[in-house]
């Protein structure tokens, strides 16, 4: 199904939007060749270019550290704001509140996340604000040349910091027991997977966290450590195989085998379809979803694919009631109250 | 009823000496026990008998339980600052009696519970003995509520021995209810019963009364965090981020107070702002910074620890240009200190926050109706800047009731800077060679021109960044783009200058001493220009209303010898700052400073500069 729409994409010049690939592109990266994140901006490119959105409906947000450097290598007429270290959800939810018209993209890293972010990435979730969040997870500080971070796994042994003695923090779970509305992990050795993610991350009306494992080549891709391509290469175990239906296009029957799949309708009408691999999963069960989360980490597995998701949740810009207009167009006439409500309120503190 | 009474107090009576509005009458009960309601009602009653009036809560960090005293200064004169006179004393609190009864100016009434076990050992003061426990038991009004409705039986003595009108003391109650006709009433009860009581059982023996006098119709009562508030609303403010902290905790309370009642879009009933208690301040000026990044009017509200959280942001904020208002309602630090004491401790961190060289915008309102204004201004000024502006308030301007001008309508439409929307920005592409870019200084007064999100002209966007930029917003590295741009941030701050609320300056020609103060002390500081004058002495007055400092500002100084800075701290904050901007000028400044929690007093300003004068001679 979604090499469907991929292929209307990809052998025209322009997609729907009346876009070229070049639209989505921006600078060329900085990053080191190979490293993850590329792959990941590559495949946000590729997710907005198939989706028609137009770049100047998505707002880019990052904060400091390898990972937050990528929003400049993606989607170059967005506009964007690379903010403080682990501070970049307070600048995106107020940001956000311009115009809730337009799409938000956060770039953050593991240092940045699951360090001093922590508070910040929680409190983001727990309000629910509509905004997908990545984290490009290597476990390792890149930009200082190789520290350990908090995602790093107990016992790895990194060239000048020698062995990790403590236990990681697991983004994924943070995010669920967060009660996130959407948590997914995923590969950045696995493209379709994460551009379909983040497709399904740019429908969901509410906080969309995706962890993805996106190797540091420079300083941690050791074989058999967590966070390596090769050990993710070997270790993936996707959950089910995800493709992303947007609104307008329709599902047949034939597409899929009966049995097999199971959709998730996203509140703008889109549908996630996940195929079955190996056995049943159910991403609307956050019970499910953390049972499997402590079986992979007790086994080694890198389970990836759409952990959890519940698309009913209002988000935090439901609850705010705000008029039409983005509040960042609204005229002064709508902003300063009359004269006489003035002469009102004196009256009413004498 | 009458104790003690002493035979040269009883002269002064005979003698028909009188005091009329101009006391201060010092209350005080036990932390949590009500008697906000009591002292308001007081005070607003006062008020509208056409007396100037201030009222001063001095509250430990607690809620229930440890003394705190509230005071009211009448001055038919309209001198409102502190007064460090205790002529009339409500005891309400047996655990600091004994204190209180000390406090007692000779002369002077002491107000007491009669369940007090403590023998009185003044000899030289009045004294009134209330029985509060009979009196509410009296009143029929429910046994759970009795403990918090005590506080009304001195309101209702004190009418009596003072001559306050019951009937306004009925209407301010009313008032202060909003029209909950049970509670008013319930409240209103017991005072009625505590003044019949006097009536019937005290003799007034001391001098002190108040009269009526013409109506205060151009002032108003509140306090300057509900002002500050008020006047963001006017002023169109969008988007509010904070995080609860004393004594700035009732100003974003009081946005969430008005916005939902004055700025509901009116056909759709809709909103047309967002207010968010985030989780720490760390967060409050990351989203305040965000919206207004993104085109909202954006403001936050904190206090000294709070602003120490704020301090990453807003050095970004500063470099990457982003319109923001800061309102620190100062508190007594370093460190926790103490939260609910006023001081202004935060002039020299606001001055310099921030790591690298920043500069940013201050405002120093000096009343409540100037933080009416300021809240506006401060919206307006961050928007043509570009910037952050901090606005210093403290716990005293800021949490107590005062009587203040009416609030006059914002007198300037509301100004949104340089915004270029899709046919503004087509239009200066074509006018200028298709040349725009975010940090490019086309006016050549230091303010670039900004897209917003949500702008559909392709080239439009643009990436915000505290790193390095060029004139595009583009990351580099490069020596002379990097100072270019960075000076070009400096010009804007000239620019500023003309945007900003000009010093108040009281000159008299030849006058070659002078006083300089910022904020809540002008009180303070106005009447000791008068208590100088009256004594033949007279000071010229320039007080600050904004930093960064303007050429006005300097020509004060210099046409001055010697200039006393009087300020709410230990090391003369302000004084500093002034030396700072003005080295050549450093040796005029005379530091007039100390923090003990309360705020200043015009007696004590006096003694101050008094002693300095002598030791010039």
């Amino acid at each position: 199904m979604s090499e469907h729409t991929v292929s209307a994409g990809s052998r025209q010049q322009v997609n729907l939007a009346g876009l070229s690939r070049a639209d989505y592109r921006a600078a060329p990266s900085t990053l080191c060749q190979g490293c993850g994140h590329n792959s990941i901006s590559n495949q946000i490119i590729a997710a907005c270019f198939e989706l028609n959105i137009v770049p100047e409906n998505i707002v880019k947000f990052s904060g400091i550290g390898c990972s937050s450097k990528s929003p400049t290598y993606f989607l170059g007429r967005s506009f964007g704001f690379n903010g403080l270290h682990g501070r970049m959800p307070s600048l995106a939810l107020g940001a956000h509140f311009g115009d809730i018209t337009l799409k938000s993209i956060g770039l953050s890293g593991d240092g940045d996340t699951a360090s001093i972010g922590l508070g910040q990435f929680k409190h983001l979730i727990r309000r629910n604000l509509p905004m997908v969040y990545i984290v490009e997870n290597n476990g390792v500080y890149g930009l200082t040349k190789g520290q350990f971070s908090a995602t790093a796994e107990l016992g790895l042994v990194l060239k000048k910091q020698g062995t990790n003695p403590y236990l990681p923090v697991d983004i994924a779970m943070e995010a669920l027991i967060g009660r996130a509305t959407f948590v997914a992990r995923s590969f950045a050795g696995d493209p379709k997977q994460v551009k379909e993610l983040i497709k399904a991350a740019l429908s969901h009306n509410g906080i969309a966290v995706l962890d993805i494992i996106s190797p540091c080549v420079t300083f941690h891709n050791k074989e058999n450590t967590m966070h390596s391509y090769g050990w993710g290469k070997d270790h993936e175990a996707p959950l089910h195989e995800v493709s992303f239906v947007p609104p307008r296009d329709e599902i047949t029957i034939e597409d899929f085998e009966e049995g097999d799949v199971r959709d998730v309708i996203l509140h703008d009408g889109s549908q996630i379809v996940l195929k079955k691999l190996h056995k049943e999963y159910d991403p609307t069960s956050r019970w499910e979803a953390m049972h499997m989360l402590e079986e992979a980490n007790r086994n080694n597995w890198l389970m990836t694919g759409l952990i959890y998701v519940d698309p009913d949740v209002p988000s935090m810009v439901d609850m705010q009631n705000l008029v039409e207009t983005p509040l960042n167009r609204l005229p002064a006439s709508q902003l300063r109250p009359s004269c006489e409500s003035l002469d009102i309120m004196n009256e009413s503190m004498r | 009823m009458i104790q003690n009474p002493v035979a040269d107090v009883r002269k002064e009576i005979e003698g028909n000496h009188k005091i009329v509005n101009d006391f201060c009458i010092t209350i005080s009960t036990v932390n949590g026990s009500g008697s906000a309601t009591a002292n308001l009602t007081l005070l607003r009653t006062l008020f509208r008998m056409g007396i100037p009036v201030s009222g001063k809560n001095i509250f430990p960090s607690n809620i229930q339980g440890l003394p705190t005293w509230y005071t009211i200064r009448l001055n038919k004169d309209g001198f409102l600052a502190r007064l460090e006179q205790d002529d009339i004393v409500v005891a309400m609190n047996p655990a600091s009696f004994a204190r209180e009864e000390n406090y007692v100016v000779p002369g002077g009434v002491l107000f007491y519970d009669e369940d007090f076990a403590h023998p009185i050992t003044r000899s030289d003061i009045h004294t009134y003995s209330m029985p509060v426990k009979k009196i509410v038991k009296e009143s029929e009004a429910p046994a759970g509520i009795r403990d918090y409705l005590a506080n009304m039986v001195y309101v209702g003595v004190l009418s009596h021995i003072l001559g306050i009108d019951l009937d306004k003391i009925r209407q301010t109650i009313e008032y202060h209810f909003k029209g909950k006709k049970s509670a008013s009433d319930t409240n209103f009860a017991i005072v009625q019963k505590a003044a019949e009581w006097a009536a019937a059982n005290l003799v007034k023996t001391d001098p002190y009364q108040v009269q009526p006098m013409p109506e205060l119709s151009d002032y108003i009562m509140t306090d300057g965090n509900s002002a500050a508030a008020l006047g963001a609303v006017y002023g169109g403010v969008q988007f509010t981020a904070w995080y609860p902290i004393t004594p700035a905790t009732s100003l974003s309370e009081s946005l969430m107070e008005y916005l939902p009642e004055l700025r509901k879009d009116p056909e759709t009933g809709k909103n047309t702002f967002v207010i968010v208690q985030a989780e720490d301040e760390l967060a409050a000026i990351g989203m305040t910074a965000g919206a207004g990044w993104a085109g909202l009017r954006s403001m936050t509200s904190t206090s000294g620890p709070g602003l120490s959280l704020m301090e990453e942001y807003m050095s970004l904020a500063y470099f990457a240009e982003m319109p923001l208002v800061v309102w620190d309602v100062q508190r007594v630090g370093p460190s926790t200190g103490l939260p609910t004491r006023t001081a202004q401790p935060d002039l020299t961190q606001a001055y310099f926050l921030g790591h690298g060289d920043t500069q940013f915008v201050l405002l120093f309102p000096g009343s409540v109706n100037e933080c009416f204004e300021f809240g506006w201004r401060a919206l307006d000024i961050a928007e043509r800047l570009q910037g952050p502006v901090v606005v210093l308030s403290d716990l005293d301007l800021g949490m107590n009731t005062w009587m203040t001008k009416k609030f006059e309508y914002p007198s300037q439409p509301i100004d949104r800077g340089k915004v270029l929307w899709e046919d503004d920005l087509k239009k200066l592409l074509e006018k200028r060679d298709g040349n725009w870019g975010r940090y490019l200084d086309i006016d050549g007064d230091g303010i670039a021109y900004r897209t917003l999100p949500g702008n559909k002209l392709p080239g439009s966007g643009y990436f915000g960044r505290g790193t390095g930029h060029d004139e595009y917003g583009h990351y580099t590295e490069e020596p002379d783009v990097w100072e270019r741009v960075f000076m070009r941030i400096a010009k804007k701050y000239e620019t500023i200058k003309k945007y900003l609320p000009a010093p108040v300056i009281r000159h008299e020609p030849g006058n070659r001493k002078a006083i300089i103060a910022c904020g809540s002390t002008d009180m303070a500081v106005e009447e000791a220009l008068h208590l100088f004058e009256e004594k033949g002495k007279s000071f010229d007055y320039l007080r600050l209303r904004a930093l960064p400092l303007t050429q006005e500002v300097a020509d004060f100084i210099e046409e001055h010898d010697e200039i006393y800075v009087v300020e709410i701290n230990r090391d003369g904050q302000l004084k500093q700052l002034l030396t700072i901007n003005l080295p050549r000028e450093a040796t005029k400044f005379v530091q007039v400073s100390h923090m003990d929690g309360l705020p200043l007093s015009a007696r004590w300003i006096m003694a101050e500069i008094e002693k300095h004068e002598e030791m010039d001679k």
